[in-house]
């Protein structure tokens, strides 16, 4: 049988077999992620015991994203502002140019722009810090000197990042606001009054700016547990710490979309 | 980096934060949700609210008294059951009437009260006995041209 | 003589997948002693001194530390192990982000509840001992190698520990830091009373200090003895590591396919 001899060399079989191995990895890689946010989780306990490590990295993920966060915040309010006014004037309602900035920003643009942001900005930092410590020893060492790296400098990075991306996240809508306000009511000349006062009617604090930070903290969440993983599981050569700075960003950027779909989906289905 | 500088601008940092996310709460959102502690529910029903959808603002003279807690159908008598979250610090008469307008042509729509003149004040559960349904833009349209076409038979 | 062993391992055999590295290795280091593990390049040497430091476990054997088996212990326990072993790791693994002064504080900050004064003192004794005091203000990335090298050495000895592993210590040394190496290495082994586990290629350096050597060759020990008796040895494979030649037991060439095959000479290229 012909057939059967071929087939142990085919290249279907080949094919096949590197899927499978593909598959295997994939899922082998959930599996140890999820054991290590779980590992970071138990081992949580330094970071608050001893919070100056925690604010030593949110100086780090925080401060440092600063400056990107407030300038695209608002220059996406900006934009929104001319969008908006734009459509809105067809229709002759121009007041509702608030409602439209505030809606967009503290429901959608502020969490996940932020989000995308901080992952390219803070996430990718991560990465590379932790993947240039294992890389350089520097993890072994603190292992061998009886102190734990999960504890001692994953952990912290982890609540750092959990703590920062809503406060960055409320920093960029209220940026992207007051670029809205700018644009809106400094440059076209949208009534000040029913600008602020129609946004306050329309804008809800716990269906729309509540559920707004509830998404930063889950997008901070994923954000800095990718970004650590890829890090400590980085292979320790330069290829390895590169490609596995990419990786974060892209899985991170992936999932924050992923999750802000799912999130949406479940807080806004009571409306409408 | 000294650790005192640090602490500042982390400090900086969260405080930044906080006041955004107090803009956000105090200036840009309003607590809509009028907890239950201090306000009362009353009851209308309408044959057709339109586009009326919960926790649109409830107005008198123009002013937000309460928000539409609930919509429900009625299965027996087929119209729509509204129930109204009003504010304990407003109270409306007993025949007051409610219809559901809209703010401008395209603008979202809500329930306006007009008070009436009974000595006796709406309570808890009560129900609103006189109410006015949406305008249906369709309807209205259907009217003016089934309006004009008499007009044209009579001449 | 069981007590006067620090480090005994037995018949450990250890395997990366379906790799294996080390097919049963039996060592023993003495109280006060410095010993040498020599071995070409991706022998195994590394991976015994990860499997005394409890960073990985033995597929098969014993490895015991002061009479603890290093493998059974709870995390917990491992950790106290751990605080009484310093590792030296081959590029000094100090920690970029913090200076000198730092880097030698950190286990006595990690590990002790002591003031500010009495950390700075003995940061500075330690950091007096490799010669490098004058260089507590410096940051890592200022050093040269073999500085950065003997900083690692005094935060490895900052908790006074019992057991101190060297990872290729001499590597990448001009021949001044290498003998300074070496000397520091004995000095502290006699002075502090440690026991020195030193893992290396370097021969000559290594000949001068060491108290008993233990070759490693394809996962298994082949030779061991004094200084002399290893200067002395007739095995092939030990003369021609201490002798640097390049071709021996030891072979020049990769495994690979007869030359004349590779080249394809005397075939019709296709």
């Amino acid at each position: 049988m012909p057939m059967i001899c071929d087939w142990e060399n085919s290249v279907l079989k080949r094919s096949i077999e590197k899927l499978g191995n593909r598959t295997i990895q994939a899922v082998w890689r959930i599996g140890f992620a999820a054991r290590f946010f779980v590992a970071v989780l138990l081992h949580s306990g330094t970071a608050f015991r001893r919070f100056g490590l925690t604010i030593r990295e949110m100086y780090f993920t925080g401060v440092l994203s600063l400056i990107i966060i407030l300038v695209s915040g608002l220059f996406v309010g900006m934009v929104l502002g001319l969008q908006g006014y734009e459509t809105l004037q067809t229709y002759g309602s121009e007041e509702a140019l608030g409602i439209l900035v505030a809606l967009s920003l503290v429901r959608e643009l502020g969490p996940v722009v932020a989000a995308l942001l901080f992952a390219s900005r803070a996430g990718s930092a991560i990465t590379a810090e932790i993947g240039l410590m294992k890389a350089t020893e520097q993890l072994s060492a603190m292992e061998m000197m009886a102190v734990d790296p999960i504890a001692r400098v994953v952990a912290p990075r982890f609540w750092a990042g959990v703590f920062s991306m809503p406060l960055l996240a409320a920093l960029f809508s209220a940026m992207g606001i007051f670029g809205g306000y700018l644009v809106g009511v400094q440059l076209i000349g949208v009534d000040e009054g029913a600008f602020w006062s129609q946004m306050k009617n329309a804008v809800d604090f716990e269906e729309d700016i509540l559920n707004g930070v509830i998404k930063s903290v889950v997008f901070g969440i994923a954000i800095t547990t990718i970004a650590l993983f890829e890090g400590y599981d980085a292979p320790p050569t330069a290829e390895g710490v590169s490609r596995a700075t990419t990786r974060t960003v892209v899985t991170s950027s992936l999932v924050v979309l992923a999750l802000d779909f799912v999130l949406t989906a479940f807080m806004f289905r009571g409306i409408s | 980096m000294n650790k005192t500088v640090l602490d500042l601008w982390v400090g900086l940092f969260v405080i930044a934060g906080v006041v955004a996310l107090l803009f956000l709460a105090l200036k840009v959102g309003s607590m809509s949700t009028v907890s239950s502690a201090n306000s009362y529910e009353v009851v209308a029903r309408f044959d057709n609210i339109g586009g009326l959808k919960p926790r649109a603002p409830v107005k008198s003279a123009g002013v937000v008294v309460g928000r539409v807690s609930d919509i429900r159908f009625d299965n027996e008598t087929y119209e729509a059951a509204v129930t109204l979250r009003l504010d304990n610090r407003y109270a409306f008469p007993k025949d007051t009437s409610a219809a559901i307008m809209t703010s401008g042509l395209l603008g979202e729509q809500y329930i306006g009260l007009e008070a009436g003149g009974d000595s006796l004040l709406l309570k808890n559960q009560d129900r609103i006995f006189l109410t006015q349904s949406a305008v249906v833009l369709e309807s209205l349209i259907g009217q003016f041209i089934y309006g004009k076409a008499q007009e044209g038979a009579s001449e | 003589m069981q007590n006067d062993n620090l480090v005994e391992i037995e018949n450990v055999e250890f395997g990366y997948g379906d790799r294996p590295v080390l097919k049963g290795i039996n060592l023993s280091a003495r109280r006060g002693q410095v010993i040498a593990i020599m071995g070409s390049s991706g022998c195994g040497k590394t991976t015994l001194l990860r499997l005394i430091g409890g960073q990985i476990r033995p597929g098969r054997g014993s490895v015991r530390v002061a009479g603890e088996s290093v493998a059974e212990l709870a995390p917990a326990d491992l950790y106290r192990l751990r605080r009484k072993m310093g590792m030296l790791f081959q590029f000094g693994a100090l920690f970029t982000d913090i200076s000198v002064f730092d880097n030698v504080a950190f286990p006595l900050r990690e590990h002790t509840d002591l003031p500010q004064d009495a950390i700075r003192d003995l940061v500075l004794m330690k950091l007096h001992a490799v010669g490098l005091r004058g260089a507590a203000h410096l940051m890592p990335s200022e050093l040269s190698g073999g500085m950065a090298r003997r900083v690692a050495l005094a935060r490895a000895i900052a908790l006074d520990p019992m057991l101190v592993m060297y990872d290729e210590p001499f590597a990448g040394l001009d021949p001044i830091s290498l003998g300074v190496t070496g000397n520091l290495i004995r000095r502290l082994t006699d002075t502090l009373g440690l026991t020195s586990l030193v893992v290396t290629h370097d021969v000559q350096e290594s000949l001068k200090i060491v108290d008993y050597i233990y070759f490693v060759s394809e996962g298994v020990i082949v030779a061991e003895g004094t200084a002399s008796e290893i200067r002395a040895s007739g095995l092939p494979y030990v003369h021609q590591f201490v002798h640097g030649e390049a071709d021996g037991p030891v072979p020049f060439h990769y495994p690979a396919l007869p030359y004349a095959d590779d080249l394809r000479l005397g075939k019709q290229r296709a």
